[in-house]
């Protein structure tokens, strides 16, 4: 019987695989790789994201066909194979509903959780390979795994479970269960390189000694490291922390890709990996931090002290209202907003889109500026905006319209502070210095919407923008003040 | 497969994740990540062998928790992705 055939050849994970499994896994690792290149562009993206679910499809079926649960003499165990299809629908169910129910700015947060799940997932393989060796092809007929084998397994699992603790932490972070303050551990420098060293050194010790006890610890070590690696790293370094769990989930699949020789898992673990690495490095760039920094945590909490930096005498600034923005705006040529943050918070980004469209039907040129590490996660400003129907080729990086900042009217900022400090062009004792920065202050006005003039950026330092001659304060929510705009311009009988 | 053809894959997918991520607009980073998360889910190759597998109850039983925390994240990070993208419009001329 085929079937059986089928079966019999790929029953070794590192042995004997079906050419034509291996094929199909291949073909599914350069899906994954397309799904990725639609990203370079909006319009070829949604073909990407198809590309990447039929790749998903041909590795589920193909493993299905030639890992088909059977019964002792070799026939097809029917309750196991619906077993397996009842656990696919239940995930099926409750992803599909997640995705559909979650809002847009709360994106963050399902990001974390679902890192969580791949970290959790890629524990639970490890440990049922531990368990059943056999299964797996990873072990000889004695039961004694392969050396190879066991370092693979302890990197898999130890990533595993970094990702999975590292991610509930920035889950609770960024859902506001859990403060976004750092929590500082005394002593915890000495603490989590004890942990990690033990980590390595358990894994290699674990070539030598396959017994439960290393195993466990290693899971268990691997466990506390991530949740002592994320607790003091402040809300506004979230964006690096959620890239650099994005790559940890990759690198855990590679390692369970290479404990069962499978081509797609490696594939893909290779390029989540590199992602995740890349990510993370671009949000290192753009607020001139080295990762390890950001790593030994302390940074950046929500609610940084006031006065933390620089003194805090009484400046003159001048208040505005939304009748005055609206009138300042209206008779622009130019105008460049740029969100932040606090646009996120407020959920303005419909009613800022509003305010976009009637300053647009006013013949005004709308653009707006998105700072990289605006928001809490890598790219979280544009899919707010293209959320509210903000066309795409309106949306700018900083580096290709920062220099039309000078040509511009009017520069719009909403719940956005360090990312427009000119601070970090010229002081070098600011702790933003050499983060690149939206040159709003070469506007011929500046709006600014802010909720009061207490409070400061993450950073803690203030703004000299607020102080300019040229800068009119609106204090206020967010949202509201954009409503309020377009109340004022859509009255202003045009 | 011996280990060093699938640490050869493992290197040389690498660099193409390297340059293909490069060439990703920043403007898709959210999307990016929700469609590596759904993709890393490949793991679900192993949490169905391991929920296939006979020989041992207790890793039948991991490899299926496996298997539905892999398909949450499968249908969930394609869905959200496909969300998201759907968002992201030209302006109409």
């Amino acid at each position: 019987m085929e079937f059986q055939s089928i079966l019999s050849a790929a029953a070794g994970g590192h042995g004997a695989v079906n050419p034509w499994a291996a094929v199909a896994y291949l073909v599914s690792g350069i899906l994954f790789i397309l799904a990725l290149r639609g990203l370079s562009s909006p319009a070829t993206a949604q073909a990407g994201n198809r590309f990447g679910m039929a790749g998903m499809l041909i590795a589920v079926v193909t493993t299905l066909l030639t890992h088909a649960p059977a019964t002792a003499d070799g026939l097809l165990d029917t309750v196991g194979l619906v077993e397996i299809l009842v656990a696919i629908g239940i995930g099926a169910v409750i992803g599909i509903v997640m995705a559909r129910k979650i809002a847009m700015t709360a994106m963050p947060q399902l990001v974390a959780a679902f890192h969580s799940l791949v970290g959790l997932a890629a524990v639970a393989v490890a440990a049922a390979a531990y368990l059943n060796p056999q299964a797996f092809g990873i072990a000889d007929a004695a039961g004694e795994i392969f050396t190879v084998s066991r370092i693979e397994m302890g990197l898999g699992i130890a990533i595993g479970a970094i990702t999975f603790s590292g991610s509930v932490i920035a889950f609770l972070k960024l859902n506001g269960n859990m403060s976004g303050a750092p929590i500082m551990l005394p002593g915890r420098h000495v603490i989590n390189l004890g942990t990690l060293a033990a980590i390595i050194g358990l894994v290699a010790y674990f070539t030598f000694d396959q017994s439960p006890w290393v195993f466990w610890t290693v899971t268990g070590l691997s466990f506390a490291i991530g949740f002592l690696l994320i607790i003091p790293i402040g809300g506004a370094d979230m964006p690096v922390v959620v890239s650099m769990l994005n790559s940890y989930s990759g690198w855990a699949a590679a390692a369970m890709g290479f404990t069962l020789g499978n081509t797609a898992m490696i594939i893909t673990g290779a390029l989540v990996g590199s992602s995740g690495a890349i990510l993370s490095y671009i949000m290192c760039r753009a607020m001139n931090r080295s990762f390890i920094s950001v790593i030994a945590g302390g940074f950046g909490g929500d609610d940084a002290a006031a006065g933390a930096g620089g003194s805090k005498e009484q400046r003159p600034w001048k208040p505005g209202s939304a009748e005055d923005a609206a009138f300042l705006m209206s008779q622009a040529e130019n105008v460049i907003i740029v969100p932040g943050y606090g646009m996120a918070v407020a959920q303005a980004q419909h009613a800022l889109r509003e305010m976009g469209d009637q300053l647009k039907k006013e013949g005004v040129n709308v653009k707006y500026a998105i700072h990289p590490v605006a928001g809490r996660m890598p790219g979280h400003m544009n899919v707010l905006l293209a959320e509210a129907n903000v066309p795409y080729d309106e949306v700018f990086e900083l580096e290709d319209i920062n220099g039309e900042f000078a040509q511009c009217d009017v520069a719009f900022v909403i719940g956005a502070n360090d990312v427009t400090n000119p601070a970090a062009k010229t002081d070098k004792t600011s702790p933003i210095y050499g983060m690149p920065v939206l040159d709003v202050e070469k506007a011929k006005t500046v709006l600014f919407v802010k909720r009061s003039m207490g409070g400061v950026g993450y950073a803690g330092v203030d703004n000299d923008v607020f102080y300019m001659d040229q800068t009119m304060m609106l204090l206020g929510d967010a949202k509201k003040m954009a409503d309020d705009i377009v109340k004022a311009l859509s009255g202003s009988g045009h | 497969m011996d280990f060093i053809a699938i640490f050869s894959i493992f290197v040389l997918a690498c660099f193409v994740g390297y340059f293909v991520v490069w060439s990703v607009t920043p403007a898709l980073h959210t999307p990016l990540m929700s469609v590596t998360n759904a993709i890393s889910s490949v793991i679900i190759v192993g949490a169905l062998i391991a929920s296939a597998a006979a020989g041992s109850a207790s890793s039948k039983w991991l490899g299926l928790a496996a298997v539905v925390m892999a398909s949450v994240n499968i249908f969930g990070g394609f869905a959200v992705t496909a969300r998201m993208l759907a968002m992201y419009k030209k302006k109409e001329r």
